[in-house]
């Protein structure tokens, strides 16, 4: 599905990814947390294609296809979706009508016509229900007044409505409460398949128990420094981060 | 609706020339460039008016002989020379059809062009049209419809013809030839424009709309238009202009009247789309406007705008609330790009008691674009009670642009409630992005967060016409980002 192979990127020359290599296949969910500042929201933002960090070396392939220079809109095209960790509010526009373009721009891409309204407000109500948001609630502006749990949710609702091949979550448990948390979990769970991948970046293990990871990797000063199971994550919220670096600086 | 706003869109956003960028070459009656008071009699005579009427525009050009070109607007450009322009052009395609086929088909053909075909209109909707093309009426339909309720729909020219007493008894009523410098102008060589009487009591059926074009080189449009709302009548107006793209400055001085009588509703929509010069700011059209309302007892005046053209904009659309009771509305989207400069807005006049105005501006500027909200609310000392919410939104797009509000409020009442909401915004990198990553490109981008923004205005206006002023707001903005 996706393989980074020694990805180097830097926003305004400041090198903060420093060989990056990374592989995810179909069905599986890769967990990647880190200290602050290890890079993990750049990393997550640098495979969708955020114009301000400049790749300097290496590659990200799509189920083998080189997107390195791919704008963001043809990776999303492709199946990369990004659940931001600070939702932008787009006032006077509709959680609704934002999907529907979004939905619509991607079939353009693909050379398909219009989803027809009927099949789209069914796929609205199937998904809606599953991540139990109030119809309401899309009619609202994007984001706009969202509570930080109602934006999150939100996200995951676009995920289930764009049906993307990989799904990377940037701190989505970040301001959720634990209802919250557990319906944007259960959410995730399921919209996980066999054909589809999730990386799910989080600062603390709590989302991990409820998004059962199959690999969890320790992101530090840019680099991958640790990979295991999910039995990783358990080790890091017992011990914090500080023996990490201290292995990494030994 | 959406069909047509999504993909049709998606296609003429590739398009960078400007879209309505055509020439039509109808065959036509000119006159020599410069004005004095023989032109103003010439014109007249054309018109074959009558002696009041003649009498009427010299009255006019003489007072604008004393009037210098006001300065005051937050707007550069260079004068024109009103001497170097041409005060009459008409088409010599000149009797009326019946039928379409009769019509000339170079002009179908500009239509098709402009996407907004007689025929198509005919069928849909039910859009009667007055087209206005270089200043001389040349179609009407659905007229049968109309004179079966009273309601009279016709040209300015006929109008004086046939209906000469409504016009003597109102013409300058609301706009007074010697209001200001451009409405003094067009007053003395109006060439045409739009008559309109809905009779007492009666709801006009259809959406009345008129389409303005510049066509023909060098000629100035001097439009006039007037409507009459006689007691308890309901109107919805529409006014939509393209014009071709040209080289040299287009100078349009047009004067808008609106009459409501006691509780009578006029609602009067524009979409302006003139050439807007091109991306160094060469060309374009100058806009000089006078619209303005005059409300009697309980009636209401809504002016909706979305003004995307020109190169210079000068326009307030205005409302006397003269009756108790009474309301006035404007609702305006005011979009600027390259070099466009617009200084747009209204005056409310609070003379009655109990009268309510609400103003909504939305302000959108992009490229090297200033633009700016000027806006009055005046409360007399008679107007007990009368209360005005206005709210200024200005959207940038970019570092190079400018928006401007002047807002003035003149209050000599102290039982009036008046509110201002103010604020300034720009379309940021991360809203792009975020609308990237969920697959919607930069230019789609753009136009939903304009839309957005522009929302409650767009939601104002007929539904036909809301279509095509989405569809406006996108080709205005393109290429405005990135």
């Amino acid at each position: 599905m996706l393989k980074i192979n020694n990805l180097h990127a830097s926003v305004e020359d400041k090198a903060i990814l420093r060989g990056i290599n990374l592989e995810v296949k179909a069905g599986e969910v890769h967990a990647i947390m880190g200290p602050n500042g290890s890079g993990k929201s750049t990393l997550a933002s640098v495979i969708a294609g955020k114009e301000e960090y400049e790749m300097t070396d290496g590659e990200i392939l799509l189920e083998n296809e080189n997107i390195n220079e791919m704008a963001p809109e043809e990776r999303a095209h492709k199946g990369i979706f990004l659940s931001f960790q600070y939702p932008i509010e787009i006032p006077g526009v509709s959680v609704t009508n934002f999907m529907k373009t979004a939905i619509n721009e991607t079939r353009k891409a693909k050379g398909l016509p219009d989803m027809p309204a009927n099949e789209m407000l069914k796929m609205i109500r199937e998904k809606s229900e599953m991540l139990e948001i109030d119809r309401k609630f899309l009619s609202r502006s994007l984001n706009e007044g969202f509570s930080g749990g109602e934006k999150k949710r939100n996200e995951i609702f676009q995920m289930a409505m764009l049906e993307p091949k990989l799904a990377i979550l940037d701190e989505t448990d970040s301001g959720l409460d634990i209802d919250a948390l557990r319906i944007v979990a259960n959410g995730v769970n399921k919209l996980r398949s066999k054909d589809n991948a999730v990386i799910v970046i989080t600062h603390y293990q709590r989302l991990l128990d409820h998004i059962v990871p199959d690999f969890v990797h320790v992101l530090f000063e840019g680099r991958i420094v640790k990979s295991g199971g999910k039995e990783l994550a358990h080790e890091l919220e017992e011990k914090g981060y500080d023996w990490i670096k201290e292995e990494v600086n030994a | 609706m959406t069909k047509y706003t999504e993909d049709d869109l998606r296609e003429e956003l590739k398009t960078k020339e400007y879209e309505y960028g055509f020439y039509t070459d109808i065959e036509s009656d000119t006159f020599p460039i410069g004005l004095n008071e023989d032109v103003v009699r010439a014109i007249s005579l054309k018109k074959e008016e009558p002696e009041w009427m003649t009498d009427w525009r010299l009255e006019a050009f003489r007072a604008w002989e004393e009037m210098i070109e006001p300065e005051w607007a937050n707007v550069n450009y260079v004068k024109p020379d009103f001497q170097s322009i041409s005060y009459y052009s008409a088409p010599n395609t000149k009797p009326k059809y019946d039928s379409l086929d009769e019509v000339d088909p170079e002009l179908l053909e500009t239509f098709k062009k402009l996407g907004i075909s007689l025929d198509e209109q005919k069928a849909l909707a039910g859009v009667a049209m007055d087209v206005v093309i270089d200043s001389v009426s040349v179609a009407t339909t659905f007229k049968k419809t109309l004179n079966e309720k009273g309601i009279i729909f016709c040209s300015m020219s006929e109008a004086i013809k046939e209906h000469p007493e409504l016009v003597r008894k109102h013409i300058g009523t609301v706009v007074p030839q010697k209001d200001n410098f451009y409405a003094a102008l067009n007053s003395a060589v109006f060439s045409d424009g739009s008559f309109c009487y809905i009779p007492k009591g009666v709801r006009c059926p259809m959406e009345l709309s008129t389409y303005f074009r510049i066509n023909q080189a060098n000629t100035g449009q001097f439009e006039r238009t007037l409507v009459i709302a006689d007691e308890g009548s309901y109107v919805s107006y529409l006014e939509g202009c393209t014009a071709p793209s040209r080289d040299e400055n287009q100078l349009h001085a047009a004067v808008v009247e609106l009459i409501a009588m006691d509780d009578a509703e006029i609602k009067y929509s524009t979409v302006q789309n003139w050439f807007p010069g091109n991306s160094e700011g060469k060309g374009g059209v100058f806009n000089f406007v006078t619209k303005r309302g005059l409300c009697e007892k309980n009636a209401k005046i809504s002016w909706t705008q979305v003004e995307t053209g020109s190169a210079i904009t000068w326009k307030y659309p205005s409302c006397i609330l003269k009756g108790d009771n009474s309301v006035g509305e404007f609702y305006s989207i005011a979009v600027t790009n390259n070099y466009q400069q617009a200084d747009t807005g209204t005056k409310m006049i609070h003379l009655g008691k109990n009268t309510k105005s609400t103003i909504i501006s939305k302000g959108i500027s992009a490229g090297k674009s200033q633009n700016s909200y000027r806006g009055l609310v005046q409360i007399s000392a008679r107007a007990e009670n009368a209360r005005n919410f206005s709210q200024c939104d200005s959207l940038l797009m970019g570092n190079d642009c400018g928006a401007h509000t002047f807002p003035y409020i003149e209050v000599k009442n102290k039982s009036s409630i008046i509110e201002h909401e103010a604020t300034t915004s720009k379309i940021g990198e991360d809203q792009i992005f975020y609308c990237n990553q969920r697959g919607i490109d930069t230019e789609k981008a753009i136009a939903l967060i304009v839309n957005g923004f522009s929302k409650e205005v767009l939601n104002k206006l007929p539904m036909e016409f809301a279509v095509e002023a989405q569809k406006l707001l996108e080709i205005s903005l393109e290429g405005s980002v990135g």
